[in-house]
């Protein structure tokens, strides 16, 4: 068996008032490589051993405030720009709702960077071993003994390192040696041992993660949320009688912001009674453009001089400039987006009720601007 | 400990009289100013009343809440500077004074006290079991009654361990804590219920008793805080306390500044969420015309400012910076209580002018008369309290 190689002393107190004198006295001394070892954390340790404050809350201050400008970023990048839902009616940007998250990514990144840190930084992950470990000292530190500890450099004299513990009062002082193994241990995260792991790591997680989503969710009684107790539209019903899952609204009622329309087949008494209710504002006259532009303009041309590209290759669409047109009331244009006419159909499906009158408004607009009152100049 | 042999040191020392004079100034002003505001504009002064009693009400049962606390959780640090929140809780004694004005002008700040509007308001007269002038007198003589008898027999128990050095009556302080802490919830939460939460009779928010209670907690910590390091300056508290001491409470004002910030917020995201227009309209007060900028400015001054100002570790333990901000806490407290009340009585915008300062100055003014007036009859430190001698030792 060849000679073991020496980490250095340990020695034992049994109270923390000893203790704490005993680490301010090495604390003194001209040892620096030395730790204290208490069964629990014994108030004001911290200024007896002269220990500076720890820079791992820069970590967490660092890493915690990147984090949350990042998720900050990637929200508004998901909510605005890539993905926009509108979610409980509120705007894109609804920055009350993210602020549980950013919390949230904040204080988690921040601690497990902050624990990262700690191990692989000041522990040397993935060393797991220490020569302290598995040694009579430390069964008496984590149990009801206070222990002091120096790791001895090349130039101190292992004597004195025991002298010194015994002067401070110290008992049961004894060497602790590395174990081969330990001495000779080479600190790299490229072990066999440790890439096993992380392998068998990767491959349970994922793997359990697709059986969660995949499999997990389609089986009883996990499928609950699945299966729920109401129709899809087409869908056959057991309720009631006639089997429709779709049910037609109860006579006498409407659904909710549909208004009917009650002139079917009379355009004229449409465009005698019918009063366009939007007022001429620039908000209406925008919304009237954009949907000209997008149902109106294939036909009758961006300008409404029925010049489309469809010109020749169709019943030519006419202007709208016409006198015919534009003597008619808003009323009768309005009726004719609704109810269609010759070769034009129907547009109350593609745009509701306030649309059509918004789009008559733009119509007007268009045709104002080819036959001017004098009243515009 | 090897200095457990060493008897405790205090000599006990008047107060420097400039604090009493200077409590006496503020106090003059304070009250030539309200009562000229009560002459004047009696409405407004009423609604600056509420703030200057939720606002002594804050400080004094915060401070009797933190010693129950004290003695329930059996926390040894906070020992050496006890009486000093035990005094400061000597002015729920004078708050019946306080409330006498508001319960008389009830009729002016209080919607639900119309007997017309209620016959015709709904939701008015669904609530009127609990909101009518009967059952709202009850209510308030009963808070009172609860905070007084337990400030008197808590601080009479201490006192006399300072003769005695009784451990039973440390045992009796845990036991009398046990009782008042549940009934500390609720005269706390349907108290802030009923001066404050009912200036919108409407309007209900089921965490507003949490968000006063965070805002009454740093009052009565800053309070203390402020005094006790400065008492400590002098050398009128026990010799021993430390920045060990010190960084204990500042890391309770920079918890507790945390947790204020977490209780508005949650109060407003469910709000925002929910979207009901009975609850929303609250918040739409407080964020039109220039209520906007003070809201704005509001979170500002309470939350990120203490927050990054206490965020660093020396900066809890260096006794100046703890002092600004204590005073910073509490006045922003009392803007926190400008923010709930005053919308109400002006809704059109931001209103602030010598009817304000002089309430403010009458509240700081009472606080500090009551506590010279009450510190004289006192030690400043439970010198017979059991844990007094580990407490001093005490070390981070």
């Amino acid at each position: 068996m060849e000679e073991k190689i020496l980490f250095g002393y340990s020695g034992l107190f049994d109270t923390p008032d000893e203790i704490i004198e005993a680490a301010k006295k090495t604390a003194d001394s001209k040892y620096v490589t030395y730790d204290v070892h208490t069964p629990y954390p014994v108030h004001g340790m911290d200024s007896a051993m002269k220990l500076k404050p720890s820079r791992l809350p820069y970590v967490a201050l660092v890493v915690g405030i990147s984090a949350m400008l990042g998720m900050l970023g990637f929200m508004y990048w998901i909510t605005t720009t890539d993905y926009p839902v509108i979610v409980g009616g509120k705007p894109f940007f609804s920055f009350p709702a993210w602020i549980p998250v950013l919390f949230e990514v904040t204080v988690l990144s921040a601690s497990i960077a902050t624990v990262l840190a700690m191990i692989i930084v000041y522990f040397k992950f993935p060393n797991i071993s220490h020569p302290l470990h598995d040694t009579d000292f430390m069964r008496a530190v984590t149990a009801d003994k206070y222990g002091i500890s120096i790791e001895i450099k090349d130039d101190e004299n292992e004597e004195e390192v025991k002298a010194f513990l015994e002067s401070i009062g110290a008992y049961n002082v004894s060497a602790i040696y590395w174990n081969n193994e330990e001495a000779t241990f080479k600190n790299t995260v490229l072990q066999p041992k440790f890439l096993t792991l992380l392998l068998i790591l990767i491959i349970t997680v994922s793997g359990a993660t697709y059986f969660t989503l995949n499999k997990l969710m389609f089986m009883v009684p996990f499928n609950w949320m699945r299966e729920q107790d109401k129709n899809i539209p087409q869908e056959q019903s057991t309720f009631f009688n006639d089997e429709f899952a779709m049910r037609n609204p109860v006579a006498g009622t409407i659904s909710r912001g549909n208004m009917p329309y009650k002139y079917i087949g009379q355009p004229d008494i449409a465009g005698a009674e019918l009063l366009n209710p939007l007022p001429v504002t620039k908000k209406n006259l925008e919304l009237g453009k954009i949907k000209y532009d997008i149902y109106c303009s294939p036909c009758h041309g961006y300008f409404a001089e029925g010049d489309s590209r469809l010109n020749g290759q169709f019943p030519n669409p006419p202007s709208l400039h016409s006198v015919k047109v534009r003597d008619w009331s808003d009323g009768r244009i309005f009726s004719v987006l609704t109810e269609g006419q010759n070769v034009m159909a129907s547009y109350a499906n593609q745009l509701d009720r306030n649309e059509r009158w918004a789009v008559v408004l733009y119509i007007r607009a268009l045709q104002r601007s080819l036959n001017a009152k004098e009243s515009d100049l | 400990m090897s200095s457990s042999e060493n008897t405790i040191e205090y000599n006990r020392k008047e107060i420097p009289p400039i604090f009493g004079k200077f409590g006496l100034g503020l106090f003059g002003i304070g009250l030539v100013l309200s009562v000229l505001a009560y002459l004047s504009e009696p409405t407004r002064s009423a609604y600056n009343n509420v703030i200057l009693l939720e606002f002594l009400s804050s400080v004094g049962l915060g401070s009797l809440f933190l010693v129950a606390l004290e003695y329930i959780v059996g926390s040894v640090w906070s020992t050496p500077f006890r009486r000093v929140f035990e005094i400061l809780s000597s002015v729920l004694l004078i708050l019946p004074l306080i409330a006498l004005p508001v319960y008389l002008h009830s009729h002016n700040i209080f919607h639900w006290t119309h007997a017309e509007v209620v016959a015709v308001d709904e939701i008015l007269k669904q609530k009127s079991p609990y909101l009518n002038m009967t059952f709202f007198t009850i209510r308030i003589i009963a808070y009172f009654a609860i905070w007084i008898i337990f400030h008197l027999l808590m601080t009479k128990n201490s006192k006399v361990q300072d003769t005695t050095k009784d451990p039973k009556l440390t045992k009796l302080n845990t036991k009398l804590s046990a009782i008042f802490l549940p009934l500390f919830v609720l005269t706390l939460t349907f108290s802030s219920i009923d001066w404050m939460m009912s200036l919108e009779a409407h309007w209900f928010s089921t965490i507003f008793g949490v968000y006063y209670f965070s805002g009454t907690f740093l009052a009565a910590l800053a309070a203390g805080t402020f005094l006790i390091i400065w008492l400590n300056e002098k050398g009128l508290l026990v010799k021993g306390i430390r920045k060990d001491h010190y960084y204990s409470l500042g890391a309770l004002l920079f918890g507790f500044i945390n947790f204020w910030g977490y209780i508005a917020f949650s109060q407003y995201l469910l709000i925002w969420y929910a979207n009901i227009p009975e609850e929303t309209y609250w918040f739409l007060q407080r964020w039109e015309g220039s209520w906007m900028y003070f809201s704005i400015f509001f979170i500002i001054v309470h939350f990120v400012v203490p927050y990054f100002a206490l965020l660093s570790q020396p900066s809890k333990m260096d006794p100046k910076r703890l002092k600004f901000m204590s005073i910073w806490i509490i006045f922003v407290h009392i803007l926190d209580l400008y923010w709930i009340v005053m919308p109400s009585f002006n809704p059109d915008g931001f209103i602030f002018g010598w009817i304000e300062i002089g309430f403010i100055l009458l509240g700081l003014g009472v606080l500090i008369v009551v506590f010279n007036y009450s510190a004289k009859k006192v030690n400043l430190v439970a010198i017979g309290d059991p844990r007094l001698k580990r407490g001093i030792d005490f070390r981070l």
